[in-house]
């Protein structure tokens, strides 16, 4: 056990992971040891008012400004209560209206380790706490300088996630708190403004935290949950006055949404999920609506051969 | 399991955390103290811009380094010197670079902090920057292309002016620095035998002081916070005492007001025209047979300084900008042309990274310091490495942003004049990677900028000259993998901006400076 530990951490962080917002890394679900989750999910995502620093404002020369994404996730069982999460998303930007060509590209692969130490009984119900840590980084060299074109931020991000739930006869609700740590990122220009000159093609990105509160319904085949959450930028520049997004910008967002999730539909490895959610207050962000589906197959693995380790 | 996998996790999260450390290495900060190879003594002889004689402005004779009031001021230095802390240190240190070269780096910061065009109103239209009312929005000014290209225009030859003189009265007066008179004084800057008085520093403060306030004039408090510490850096470094100072401020500012006046009347002021002027300009252009440019903005936005051509320039008459007026674009009836958007729009089809990466590199668009911001860049980052006088600094900097200047107005000239139409205007499929500027094509500013630049630049460091151009034609071409040009617009912006940077060369090789 503790060289497969070891290894998963490694490739944890050599191999690296994630996008501003994945959606499955904040859950408190884990798999059987040995067991695969993996699959497509498709995200739509358009905005057409965003803000400006803090003023909302619609801009006729962009229209309404959609993301796509086609990622593939997965999650691995390595043990009950320790398991490695991943995705991959391929990212397509577009703008309804003027002159600017929307990019697309794969984006940031995220991966992330995934430790529930322990669990309490409580009466009827139970009470977790699990621990993420999380690395994204870019698969590809896009240009981190087109936004809100741009597919990507480009930084290297390292996460780490405390995470809270308590579930009682079916109910549950699960909390999170995140810290982003985020690398410099380098642009393709030697010099620019932010609120002050930069000399360099690198710039410094403000750290990030968020946080995350999610309550339904659930069983071992079924999700059912409303989900609120926030993205905090700690620090970083507003956009001034009809300027450019630029990826040091404070960008902060609440959004509310839904998610749901239901295996053996059909048949009995399948997974369905689905999900939206809408960002209800924000500085320097779009105020995007985001729709998603994906199906995941389950494969077993540690039934076929034994388990790697023994203690 | 628990025991090794936690202490393990946040290791490897605080190891991460520190091998990456954060900052950034920023060139600019990194630039050495200025130790000029040779003094320049004698560049109260060199030709000036606009000063008929380096005496024009009066500077009073200094008093000798003796007696009660020179020692108070030695008294004030070394007082500076005993209480300098780490941020007045840092401040020192930054301005040591130079003053020429640090006020340069300011511009391009508020070119870059005020190049941002006016939100449009309610109705459609577009407000004006009003330089009366700098701090209401829309901010004075938009220091789009052309105006920043006159701001680094006016500002450096007014410095270059401005410290021919104080060279001029250096000589003649021949006092020597603080720390060459008075051994207690601490050097904190390379020594020089260059005579102090009047202060070139607080000189070319003068001139910013004046410049500035018409340039970028709701700035004046954070202009005024630079001017402090400039000075007292300059204090503190042992190199001037207060009268040097005083001296050199006046004379700067004096020197200032002449370039001032020409600013006032040099038709900028008119340049942003009017909606009746450009449908005029639109009309000729359908009277010739051609189709003419339109706003691809939404709400349609004026054209940028549509009258920019007609502003005075500096190393031309206005006979002579005609006559090397770029020739008539193809025709947008012609094969030719047809055979142009057509290359524009396989590039926009599916601009490779690389294409993406020089569009980029060059753009400059909004929010930064533009193109002529970025050649005054690439320019400083060289000259630095030259150990040149503050007065020579000047003049090299005069000589390439006077052209830059001329570029603008050949160029807007020529955009105006043809009123060729953008190439998404042509083909709504042809997208962009960097912003569609909101103005005719032909020709483009980026190639007769990058041109003119080069080609003093060339002058100046003959070293560089074939590495200048090769910049200059890789500027150009961006405009291509931009998707916002055709190929004529950067080929005769290239042409036309060589043949502008040629005026200012003559001007070098006859201003008594030598390289």
């Amino acid at each position: 056990m503790k060289k497969v530990s070891i290894a998963a951490l490694l490739l944890l962080l050599f191999a690296a992971p994630q996008r501003l917002w994945a959606q499955l890394d904040v859950d408190a679900l884990f798999m059987d040891k040995g067991d695969l989750c993996t699959g497509p999910m498709y995200s739509y995502s358009a905005w057409k008012n965003y803000w400006e620093g803090t003023l909302k404002r619609e801009n006729l020369n962009l229209g309404t400004v959609s993301t796509q994404t086609i990622g593939l996730m997965g999650m691995y069982g390595i043990k009950k209560n320790l398991a490695v999460f991943y995705n991959a998303p391929y990212v397509i930007t577009n703008a309804s209206a003027g002159q600017w060509k929307g990019q697309q590209g794969f984006q940031d692969l995220s991966l992330w380790l995934k430790y529930k130490p322990h669990t309490w009984d409580m009466g009827d119900g139970k009470l977790s706490v699990i621990g993420l840590l999380g690395v994204s980084t870019p698969m590809s060299n896009y240009s981190k300088d087109m936004l809100p074109f741009s597919i990507g931020l480009g930084s290297t991000n390292l996460s780490t996630r405390l995470m809270a739930d308590y579930i009682n006869h079916n109910w549950f609700v699960t909390a999170s708190a995140t810290y982003v740590w985020r690398s410099n990122v380098t642009l393709d220009r030697t010099a620019y403004y932010t609120t002050s000159m930069h000399y360099s093609d690198e710039v410094e990105m403000p750290n990030a935290t968020q946080w995350n509160l999610r309550m339904g319904y659930r069983t071992s085949k079924l999700v059912a949950e409303a989900v609120i959450d926030n993205w905090t930028t700690q620090g970083g520049n507003d956009i001034t006055r009809n300027n450019m997004p630029f990826i040091t910008n404070r960008m902060n967002a609440t959004r509310v949404g839904f998610h749901f999730k239901k295996e053996e539909v059909l048949l009995k490895p399948l997974t369905v999920l689905a999900g939206g959610n809408y960002v209800v207050a924000g500085r320097n962000v779009g105020q995007s609506t985001t729709v998603y589906a994906g199906l995941a197959w389950i494969f077993h693995f540690a039934k076929q051969k034994p388990a790697a380790d023994k203690k | 399991m628990k025991s090794i996998i936690q202490p393990l996790l946040i290791v490897s999260a605080l190891s991460l955390l520190v091998a990456c450390s954060k900052g950034i290495s920023d060139r600019s900060q990194a630039f050495p103290a200025l130790n000029p190879a040779k003094t320049d003594i004698n560049a109260g002889t060199w030709k000036t811009m606009l000063l008929t004689a380096p005496d024009e402005v009066a500077v009073t004779a200094p008093a000798a380094p003796t007696g009660p009031d020179y020692t108070a001021q030695i008294n004030e230095i070394k007082s500076l010197q005993a209480r300098l802390d780490d941020r007045g240190r840092d401040q020192l240190n930054y301005w040591s670079a130079g003053a020429v070269l640090r006020w340069n780096e300011i511009t391009r910061e508020l070119v870059a902090k005020y190049n941002l065009p006016p939100v449009n109103n309610p109705d459609g239209t577009y407000p004006v920057p009003d330089a009366n009312n700098p701090l209401a929005y829309p901010l004075f000014p938009f220091s789009n292309p052309p105006y920043s290209a006159r701001a680094y225009a006016y500002i450096s030859s007014a410095c270059y002016d401005a410290l021919v003189a104080c060279y001029h009265y250096k000589k003649l007066y021949n006092r020597a620095a603080p720390y060459n008179v008075n051994n207690t004084v601490n050097a904190l800057v390379p020594k020089s035998d260059l005579p102090s008085y009047p202060s070139e520093d607080a000189t070319v403060a003068g001139v910013m002081w004046e410049m500035m306030k018409l340039l970028f004039p709701g700035e004046q408090a954070f202009v005024q916070e630079k001017i402090n510490e400039h000075l007292q850096a300059r204090l503190a470094s042992g190199a001037n005492v207060r009268s040097d100072i005083d001296a050199g401020y006046a004379l700067g500012r004096a020197v200032a007001l002449k370039f001032v006046a020409r600013a006032r009347t040099d038709r900028a002021g008119q340049a942003v025209g009017s909606l009746a002027i450009e449908e005029q300009m639109r009309q000729a252009t359908i009277a010739r047979g051609e189709i003419p440019w339109i706003s691809q903005e939404n709400p349609k936005r004026p054209g940028m300084l549509m009258l920019f051509g007609r502003v005075r320039s500096w190393n031309f008459d206005s006979a002579t900008l005609i006559s090397i007026r770029p020739p008539a674009p193809p025709s947008t009836n012609s094969d030719q042309f047809k055979k142009e958007v057509e290359e524009i729009y396989n590039y926009a089809k599916n601009p490779t990274r690389e294409q993406i990466r020089i569009a980029q590199f060059w753009a400059d668009g909004i929010g930064t310091y533009t193109p002529p911001g970025h050649w005054n860049a690439i320019a400083a980052e060289d000259f630095v490495q030259m150990n040149m006088s503050e007065v020579r600094w000047a003049r090299n900097l005069a000589l390439l942003n006077t052209s830059l200047m001329d570029a603008a107005i050949a160029c807007w000239d020529a955009k105006y004049f043809y009123f060729n139409p953008r190439p998404f205007q042509m083909d709504n499929r042809i997208k962009t990677v960097v912003g569609l500027p909101n103005f005719p094509s032909y020709t483009s500013g980026h190639s007769t900028f990058s041109g003119a630049a080069a080609t003093v630049l060339g002058y100046i460091v003959p070293g560089r000259a074939s590495a200048y151009q090769e910049m200059a034609k890789e500027a150009s071409v961006s405009r291509l993998y931009g998707a916002i040009h055709y190929r004529s617009d950067c080929e005769q912006g290239l042409i036309c901006g060589n043949r502008v940077g040629g005026f200012a060369v003559q001007r070098g090789q006859n201003d008594g400076a030598g390289n």
